[in-house]
């Protein structure tokens, strides 16, 4: 049985992929995608995100922008769960690029080829790239 | 088909608003619907009401009014986004105890909730931006 707030009216529900393709400080890219996932998150829809070229970046353990005077906003990732935003993708070779693995992120995430993510936007209703 | 466009990058400097503007005006002679223009982003900028662009170029804030006006079009700039690169309507300037406002007429200051509904109620969602 469901709890009275969550007798929602049920909406439709679209797939929506964000493709997180800048590293976090050099634009407002990263910062404004992130407060877009939260807001699709809010309504229910189905969100998924992808990091890939610079974008793997944004996830990266260890940022600290004291020397940059902006705000580190990386933390901000590790709540995603929270708001039930569990399909985190990152490009394989993406990473490789950069001489990352996936022990250099800040959050669980599934490595896929380009060809899975390929296979993976497919299927969305909307993709947002950011 | 009903269409929503996305708009990230600011007027002059970028082609992508002048992009939209051309795709637009395409898709309603072709008798599809454009449903709301969701302006995020360097992308507010396009609705300030103090641009004075040269006369022998074109006007991109009152291209986009005219067109709004007389298609139905909803135009809605990000009030986050906008904050913080100083557009405000007359609400907001008030609120935040700023000595004017620079939102044009025709265009309506909202949460990104309004570009998640675009995505939800629209056949597709168009990304013009970098």
């Amino acid at each position: 049985m469901s709890e009275p707030w969550e007798d929602e009216v049920e909406g439709p529900v679209k797939k929506f992929m964000f493709v997180n393709r800048k590293s976090p400080y050099g634009t407002v890219y990263a910062l404004e995608s992130l407060e877009v996932v939260l807001i699709t998150a809010a309504f229910d829809q189905d969100v998924s995100l992808v990091f890939s070229d610079d974008g793997v970046y944004q996830i990266k353990k260890g940022q600290n922008t004291d020397g940059i005077g902006m705000k580190n906003f990386s933390p901000t990732y590790r709540a995603l769960e929270g708001y039930d935003v569990e399909k985190l993708y990152v490009d394989k070779e993406s990473l490789e690029e950069r001489g990352l693995t996936e022990d250099d992120l800040l959050v669980d995430v599934e490595v896929l080829s380009r060809a899975e993510l390929a296979d993976l936007m497919d299927d969305q209703d909307v993709v947002l790239s950011f | 088909m009903k269409y929503g466009l996305l708009i990230n990058e600011g007027p002059y400097q970028h082609q992508a608003v002048d992009s939209a503007y051309q795709f637009a005006k395409a898709a309603i002679a072709k008798g599809h619907e454009v449903f709301r223009v969701f302006f995020y982003h360097d992308g507010v900028n396009n609705a300030t009401d103090f641009a004075v662009p040269p006369q022998d170029d074109r006007n991109i804030t009152e291209n986009w009014i005219k067109l709004a006006e007389e298609n139905n079009i909803d135009m809605v700039v990000c009030i986050a986004a906008a904050q913080r690169r100083g557009l405000l309507d007359a609400n907001e300037a008030e609120r935040q105890g700023k000595r004017g406002d620079n939102i044009a007429p025709g265009y309506r200051i909202s949460g990104l909730g309004q570009l998640v509904e675009a995505g939800i109620e629209c056949d597709r969602l168009l990304t013009f931006g970098d």
